[in-house]
């Protein structure tokens, strides 16, 4: 896929310097990369190369040691991570992480209430708030979910529990897109179902995209970034990455890169 | 069943003055199990719908009760003054202790709890104004506008009833508002409360406070009750109490918290009949229903 | 405040400092390597002393007594693990603290049945009777100095083994990373036993040791329990140097607070309302310090897990 010349913007979102040490180990070394309006950026890298740990620094719930984050113009490196949520960077997780107990259009109004209205209202009964069902819907049918509203989320198939991950991510009406992989667990038809989804996703939002299906990375991704042992390797489009001798060399072994 | 058990207890208990349980033994043990049931269902709140599991519960209860107790000894016995006194001072100590406790989770919070429950008790017991270790015997039952109503033992009985049932379905209000459902997807799963964009803290807290309010409104009825307040019905084995209430009743349910403490009440009047070493029989039946019924008389989790 | 009496009151608070230790190393222990929270472990130590007074009553010695009495207390210890404490380990601390509470039911209960309600008395040993001179013209009891010895000597002791043998590496490694443990392959139920059964037999000992200066009564366990509690909050769950750094804290707050208080209120309130305020408020420092802490340290001051 050819990078879409259309993307000419300031970037949305700037990692500068992120530096992350456990013990004596840098798990992340000076990662610098940025994220534009309308593009999927996938990272990629051996295991333990630190995609995740770069994840969570990103989206506040590990604090990085040094560096900064800028989303929007505006340093967020200090921001808790729902903080970052309700300033529009949005995530979803490795493993599903969703409200079990709860319908999926539950799940999903209550993602989008931090964007219609205060959550300090104690009285009337948030199942019959038309605005948060609404909202609710409207990101259930984003991911294809819509008729499987009020089935208990727990209930749901793995597949679909990825999807309802998704929903709950757009609920929350971000303009940043952080997907810690998202086909994680999903069968064939499933992962289909989801590149489809995010591809229809792309030019709505920009996505930071860690996956381990490389199929996928290179159907999706307009720019790709190479992660190995907490530094970057490469970034470039697809096509770029894929010639790269470096990364060829720190494959060796890994995951094949499709040609 | 479970659904409706609740108001069936609570028509019961509007009907039993009718049905010849109208002597002293009966309004007496009546009153004190639609106190801890009031209590109870604060914590089941706290329990059930926010996750967090206090053991200095009975604290809250105390600051009520001694609300009533030292207006009472400053002349000050106006329902009108009094009732909101009480539920202002226990929501205040829930606020002030809460923001610290809240910080904390899991076994932090249930130790530090306790901690502060302790420090209610030990105040209590240094009030020496207030009767310290003794207690405190109030002059008279709180009055309204001016009426001393409440020494009607019938009107006493409908009171307790109708704020009993009037926490009930303002609690299940709650649970189901905007707010309850923060709530709730904080307790079930926080990560995913944070990445809807929710700081659990704030919701806790102020759940915290409510329970901690609506403990206090208990607090007044159990001195009104019994016209007299003592650290002694503070104490944290009382705290413990009120958790197994819960407990019995399924945690995550509020009408269950109603139930467990009518069940407990009738449990422990009867045994204590059977031999004043009756706790020789309640502790083992409590360890036998934890580690068998995880659920609850209930027997089911309520999601 | 004279500064004899300071010293005096400095002792008091040091010997109650390691009392708490004694009790809140096992409950710190028993946290951190089993993530169980046992309640019932102030009454082990109440068991420790009601032991303690019944075989001296019977034996006529304390010397006999001491060591029929951890005997007593590791058996009772032993006993409650398999019938009520082990089936709880894989339960939530809800179930845990509801559980151990019934426990304290039953044997708060169970002493009253067979002892009675009366306090009843542990006379102290000959050998430790009477008073030493500590300066010029302060006597200060033998007894309480041998609490203060036996409580560091335990200390050390205890210090020495979770820091330097490989059972202690195994309960460290336990406290920080439970799983890690137990995928090494480690007789896990052998290490709770043996935890376990130290944790009961310290509790067993902070209570004979106990026994000759506080009245041995029913519900002496449930104040030091959640003193206990306490410290461990301060110290960091996990932590046996957090543990006894806090207790030492913790037993001087609480009984130099107790003496000074009322003293320090004289400064702005008459004396009958000083008194009252003083007692109010020292009764209530150890809550306030232990909040302090946590406002600013959530873990504690020795946190034990990372992250």
């Amino acid at each position: 896929m050819a990078w879409r010349g259309a993307i000419v913007a300031e970037p949305l979102l700037i990692l500068d310097g992120l530096r992350k040490h456990y013990g004596g180990l840098a798990v992340t070394d000076g990662v610098s990369l940025d994220l534009r309006m309308g593009e999927i950026h996938a990272i990629i890298g051996p295991n333990g190369a630190g995609k995740t740990t770069l994840i969570h620094q990103v989206s506040g719930t590990v604090a990085p040691d040094a560096g900064r984050v800028i989303f929007g113009g505006r340093d967020i490196t200090r921001l808790s991570f729902p903080a970052r949520v309700r300033a529009g960077l949005a995530r979803s997780f490795q493993i599903t992480s969703i409200l079990s107990g709860f319908s999926a259009l539950e799940n999903a109004a209550l993602a989008a209430q931090r964007r219609h209205g205060s959550s300090f209202r104690f009285f009337r009964a948030a199942a019959r708030d038309a605005t948060l069902n609404t909202a609710g819907m409207a990101a259930l049918e984003a991911v294809g979910l819509a008729e499987r509203a009020t089935m208990q989320a727990g209930a749901l198939s793995h597949g679909e529990k990825r999807q309802l991950e998704l929903a709950l991510a757009l609920a929350t009406e971000p303009r940043a897109l952080l997907l810690d992989e998202p086909l994680a667990g999903a069968g064939q038809e499933e992962t289909a179902r989801l590149i489809a989804i995010l591809r229809a996703l792309r030019d709505r939002y920009a996505i930071l995209l860690v996956e381990h299906d490389m199929d996928a990375v290179f159907a999706l991704a307009d720019r790709v970034t190479v992660l190995e042992q907490g530094r970057v390797l490469a970034t470039g489009t697809p096509a770029a990455i894929r010639a790269d001798a470096a990364v060829r060399a720190a494959y060796l072994g890994e995951e094949e890169i499709p040609c | 069943m479970m659904r409706w058990s609740p108001a069936l207890l609570l028509a019961l208990l509007a009907a039993a003055p009718w049905l010849g349980f109208s002597g002293s033994y009966e309004f007496t043990l009546m009153a004190r199990a639609m106190v801890l049931a009031l209590a109870a269902l604060s914590l089941g709140f706290l329990v059930g719908g926010a996750g967090l599991v206090s053991l200095g519960h009975a604290a809250m209860l105390g600051v009520g009760g001694y609300a009533v107790a030292i207006l009472d000894a400053h002349g000050v016995t106006e329902a009108l003054l009094v009732l909101p006194a009480a539920v202002a001072a226990a929501a205040l100590f829930a606020l002030l202790t809460g923001a610290i406790a809240i910080r904390t989770s899991g076994v932090h919070f249930i130790m530090i709890t306790l901690a502060f429950g302790q420090m209610a008790f030990f105040t209590a017991s240094s009030l020496a104004a207030y009767g310290g270790d003794d207690g405190y015997t109030l002059y008279a039952r709180t009055e309204i506008a001016g009426h001393r109503l409440l020494e009607n033992r019938l009107a006493f009985h409908y009171l307790c009833l109708a704020l009993l049932a009037g926490a009930w379905l303002l609690l299940r209000a709650i649970l189901a508002s905007r707010f309850g459902r923060v709530l709730r997807a904080t307790r079930e799963n926080a990560q995913r409360a944070e990445a809807m964009g929710f700081a659990p803290y704030a919701y806790r807290l102020a759940a915290y406070a409510i329970a901690g309010a609506v403990a206090g409104l208990a607090g007044f009825l159990m001195a009104n009750a019994t016209e007299f307040v003592a650290p002694s019905a503070i104490a944290w084995q009382r705290s413990g109490e009120l958790l197994f209430m819960v407990i019995l009743g399924g945690v995550g349910s509020l009408p269950g918290a109603i139930l467990g403490a009518a069940a407990f009440v009738v449990a422990e009047e009867q045994l204590a009949t059977l031999t004043e070493h009756w706790r020789l029989i309640f502790g083992p039946l409590l360890i036998l229903a934890v580690i068998f019924l995880p659920h609850g008389l209930a027997g089911r989790h309520r999601g | 405040m004279s500064g004899t009496l300071l010293l005096v009151q400095a002792l008091n608070g040091l010997q109650l400092g390691v009392l708490l230790f004694l009790v809140a190393a096992g409950l710190t222990l028993v946290f951190g390597v089993m993530d169980f929270i046992n309640l019932a472990h102030g009454v082990q130590y109440m068991l420790g002393a009601y032991l303690g007074a019944h075989f001296a009553a019977i034996m006529g010695s304390f010397w006999l007594a001491l060591p029929l009495a951890l005997l007593g207390s590791l058996a009772i210890g032993l006993l409650l693990e398999v019938l009520v404490f082990r089936h709880l380990y894989a339960r939530d601390h809800l179930a845990q603290v509801l559980a151990t509470f019934g426990v304290i039911l039953v044997l708060n209960q169970g002493v009253k049945a067979v002892w009675g309600t009366a306090p009843r008395e542990l006379p102290v040993p000959a050998l430790l009777d009477g008073g030493i001179t500590i300066m010029p013209g302060l006597q200060y009891p033998v007894f309480r100095i041998a609490i203060i010895a036996a409580g560091l000597a335990t200390a050390g002791l205890l210090w020495l083994v979770v820091e330097r043998t490989k059972v202690g590496m195994l309960i460290r490694a336990g406290a920080t990373n439970p799983r890690m443990v137990a995928a090494l392959g480690v007789d896990v139920r052998r290490l709770f036993t043996l935890v376990f059964a130290t944790g009961a037999m310290l509790a067993g000992f902070a209570g004979v040791m106990a026994a000759p200066i506080f009245s041995v009564e029913p519900g002496m366990g449930d104040t030091v329990l959640i003193l206990a509690f306490v410290v461990i909050v301060i110290g960091g769950i996990g932590s046996i140097r957090g543990a006894f750094i806090a207790a030492l804290l913790v037993g001087l707050i609480d009984t130099l607070g107790r003496s000074l208080m009322p003293d320090l209120m004289r400064l702005i309130l008459d004396a009958s309302s000083a008194r009252q305020a003083g007692a109010a408020i020292a009764s209530m420092l150890v809550y306030v310090a232990m909040a302090a802490v946590l406002a600013f340290r959530p873990a504690g001051l020795f946190p034990v897990r990372g992250g």
